[in-house]
């Protein structure tokens, strides 16, 4: 039985409420037959230096990804992972997390492959809550193992494989990443390598949006007219593009195509979780470098 | 290249468990981080910050003086928030491992040791990359006290 939404007004103004609550709605429905609080973040001790009580932790180091195949976990890991956590497939899950839920609507996109049907985040996320002096504890809940189905993993909607990209230059494509690994100066550490690519710059076309614009400083996502803002009239996007999203590993655009898919209701948003770890190390593949977004036909070899 | 003999103890103890254990490691030893003593505690922004680290970590280096004995021993001093318990845990490491030990001994550890703890598959690259910042630095002043 999924839970009511929260009728929040500043959640209602977006495309999809339902897919948000309030450190409020949560507090008061802690514990209610049906809800599972799932905590996800890049810190991975986090959780267990604290968490809010009841919430189960997803590692998405350690549990979302296959341990050997560059993939995430399969229909029977998923389900297993779910199982694990007292999650069955009615269960309203809410995510949160720290750095304004980046791993959160992560965990929350990996959720989205299976198709998993109530899946929220907790606006502000971990940093709100903590910010509202509201309870939390080091107690880790005993789940009963329950019976979550195997669900076969579905990698064409909302998911983009380089192949599928390169089919795709020409339309809109989101950058998520920092101004300078967009235009391929990037931090330069002796010894260091450089984010793991051999090549740096951007998908010709790209549009540069670092995810955390979309973030205000209490760690909410911004109201649908500031992000209308930055999207639509900034970019120039529309909410019947088909755009992809990418990062340097596609957890900072999961919170993009949170944003796009979710916030402002675009039809059309794939994460390309490959993203520049591949792109900037794939053979014979157009790539821009600069401030402008370039064209794929200026730079195919 | 040698390690000092806490740090190799703590790169064993890592490396006889599995890699949930070693999470658990690492959030004890992020407990343990001992607070600044007062003279930092009252001028943090004095020390020196590792840019390099996801959360904001800052570490002070003092090396003894020759004066003191030929080995001028280093004694290192560590600030990050509680909400950071990786970055803490890190630096737990390297404090444990390397403080009180000769400057020659912490010149003398591999820049990479750290890929001995096997943390690769529970944190991120970018992580571990703070924690290489983080030795770089601390050799880095190290290396100045003991040329002045």
């Amino acid at each position: 039985m999924a839970l009511p939404n929260d009728p929040d007004p500043k959640l209602a103004a977006y495309a999809h409420p339902e897919r948000l609550v309030t450190t409020q709605w949560l507090a008061d429905r802690l514990g209610e037959p049906g809800l599972v609080v799932v905590e996800s973040d890049e810190d991975v001790l986090l959780y267990d230096i604290g968490h809010i009580p009841g919430a189960v932790k997803v590692d998405w180091h350690m549990e979302l990804n296959d341990p050997v195949t560059r993939d995430y976990v399969d229909g029977t890991g998923f389900a297993r992972l779910c199982g694990e956590r007292g999650i069955t497939r009615d269960s309203t899950v809410v995510f949160y997390g720290d750095r304004n839920n980046w791993w959160a609507t992560y965990a929350l996109w990996v959720f989205s492959l299976f198709g998993h049907p109530d899946v929220r985040i907790l606006d502000g996320g971990r940093a709100k809550w903590m910010a509202e002096g509201r309870p939390m504890t080091t107690e880790t809940p005993t789940a009963e193992s329950v019976d979550y189905p195997t669900v076969e993993r579905d990698d064409a909607t909302i998911r983009a494989f380089k192949d599928d990209v390169l089919a795709h230059l020409g339309r809109p494509l989101v950058d998520v990443r920092s101004p300078g690994e967009y235009t391929g100066e990037l931090l330069h550490m002796p010894d260091y390598p450089q984010e793991g690519a051999v090549r740096g710059g951007h998908i010709p076309g790209a549009a540069n949006v670092p995810w955390a614009r979309a973030a205000a400083d209490d760690a909410t996502f911004k109201t649908r007219p500031e992000l209308e803002a930055i999207y639509q009239e900034e970019q120039g996007l529309s909410p019947s593009d088909d755009v992809v999203a990418y990062c340097r590993i596609g957890e900072r655009s999961s919170h993009t195509w949170f944003v796009l898919t979710h916030l402002l209701g675009f039809d059309t948003v794939r994460n390309y979780d490959g993203s520049w770890t591949e792109w900037g190390n794939a053979v014979r593949v157009p790539i821009a470098q600069g401030s402008e977004r370039g064209s794929a036909e200026g730079a195919r070899p | 290249m040698t390690m000092p003999p806490q740090l190799l103890e703590l790169v064993e103890e890592f490396g006889e468990v599995g890699p949930r254990d070693r999470v658990q490691l690492l959030l004890e030893l992020s407990k343990e981080l001992p607070e600044l003593p007062q003279r930092y505690a009252d001028v943090a922004e004095s020390m020196e910050q590792v840019y390099e680290c996801q959360s904001p970590l800052f570490l002070a280096v003092e090396v003894e003086p020759a004066d003191a004995g030929p080995e001028r021993r280093v004694h290192l001093f560590f600030s990050a928030p509680q909400e950071a318990p990786t970055t803490r845990g890190f630096a737990s490491i390297l404090r444990t491992g390397l403080d009180g030990e000769p400057a020659a001994d912490v010149l003398g550890v591999p820049d990479d040791f750290y890929t001995a703890l096997g943390l690769g598959p529970v944190v991120s690259p970018l992580r571990l990359r703070g924690m290489a910042a983080m030795l770089a630095r601390i050799k880095s002043r190290v290396r100045g006290a003991v040329a002045a």
